[in-house]
């Protein structure tokens, strides 16, 4: 089951995708973005895994220890702070919609109707 | 287009996007056994090249500290976009709104724990080269620990506290320091973000050489960004919740 790991990735992100296709509304569609982003944490983190590696922290842990790679780790770590920017700019754009049409509808909104 | 047709097409193109997908993930190294050189490169060098231990925020600030100034400067051009989408709304119609908690139990532990919160954001942002933490993750807590105080006093104490002429130029000097750190390298000769001060000691609060600074500058920006993103939010909600106090001009 090697890779089991990557395809729950591939998984997740499929199933925001679904999501955001499929909804009904803006807000749930900001949060299907931030399901389909942790898919790709998923995988990043799941690449770089090693078998009983550790954390990559060699504050107390001799510097021989196996640790796991910490490149994809440090992806993860900006990519959260930039989605967690990216949600809230989506949610504005919703509070916008809601002010000019009265509904977070996007088959109602005729600019995003397709 | 129905809503059927839609989610038929959708899985037409789920299908082969999935199948790309899972084709591709199929030849990905065996999970547990990644064996790319450059994350062991990193490893094994952070400590002795740069004496920083921690080696995420070491790729973070130092190796990679170019790629992370481009995402700063997505969450600031993020947090800037709020701002503007929000622009209707001033801080002057929201100042005479009263939304205060009456109960001295939640101020006083709420006032706690907005200290604890600081003291801890700076924590975190100092040892980001000793233990788990760094810029990114203390400048959330920072900017949390302003949101207490609205939570648990009252929004006009938030207002003064974490007001826009605050948050903003928070933001904009640890995003404008972040560039200008990896500018100052030039004046000693070094290529851009070059480290231009002694390493430290590994292990120490300075350590990393200006990597450490770097850290610190994007605390700043993180938590200015994250500030002026709540403020928005809240401004808005209170006017729209209360009315405005004042017309806007159009």
């Amino acid at each position: 089951m090697s890779v089991l790991p990557y395809l729950l990735a591939v998984f997740v992100f499929l199933v925001g995708l679904y999501g955001i296709v499929s909804s009904r509304n803006l807000i749930h569609i900001a949060v299907c973005v931030s399901v389909c982003q942790s898919g790709t944490y998923i995988l990043l983190l799941a690449i770089g895994y090693k078998t009983h590696g550790t954390a990559p922290i060699f504050g107390d842990i001799p510097s021989s220890r196996k640790v796991v790679d910490p490149v994809v780790q440090s992806l993860t770590l900006t990519d959260i702070v930039v989605a967690v920017a990216v949600s809230a700019l989506i949610l504005a754009f919703a509070l916008k919609a809601y002010e000019h049409e009265g509904t977070l509808d996007p088959h109602e909104i005729v600019e995003m109707k397709g | 287009m129905t809503r059927s047709m839609r989610i038929g097409l959708f899985l037409a193109g789920a299908a082969g996007v999935g199948f790309l997908l899972v084709w591709g993930v199929l030849d990905l190294p065996t999970f547990g056994h990644y064996a790319g050189p450059y994350g062991d490169i990193v490893s094994k060098l952070t400590e002795p090249q740069r004496h920083i231990a921690n080696a995420v925020t070491a790729i973070v600030f130092d190796y990679r500290g170019f790629d992370t100034m481009g995402e700063e400067l997505i969450l600031f051009s993020a947090a800037s976009a709020v701002a503007m989408l929000f622009r209707e709304t001033r801080e002057a119609d929201t100042k005479d709104i009263v939304d205060a908690v009456r109960a001295d139990a939640v101020n006083g532990l709420g006032v706690l724990a907005a200290i604890v919160t600081l003291l801890l954001a700076f924590d975190v942002v100092a040892h980001g080269f000793v233990t788990p933490g760094g810029g990114f993750q203390g400048g959330v807590v920072f900017a949390a620990a302003f949101v207490f105080v609205y939570f648990t006093c009252e929004y006009h104490a938030y207002l003064r506290l974490a007001t826009t002429k605050f948050a903003e130029p928070l933001e904009s000097f640890g995003a404008g320091s972040f560039v200008g750190l990896g500018m100052i390298a030039f004046a000693f000769g070094l290529a851009f973000m070059g480290n231009f001060i002694d390493y430290g000691v590994t292990g120490r609060i300075r350590s990393g050489g200006s990597a450490a600074l770097v850290n610190w500058s994007s605390a700043l920006a993180v938590a200015g960004g994250f500030m002026v993103i709540f403020s928005e939010y809240l401004k808005d909600n209170m006017a729209a919740r209360y009315g405005r106090t004042k017309k806007v001009v159009q």
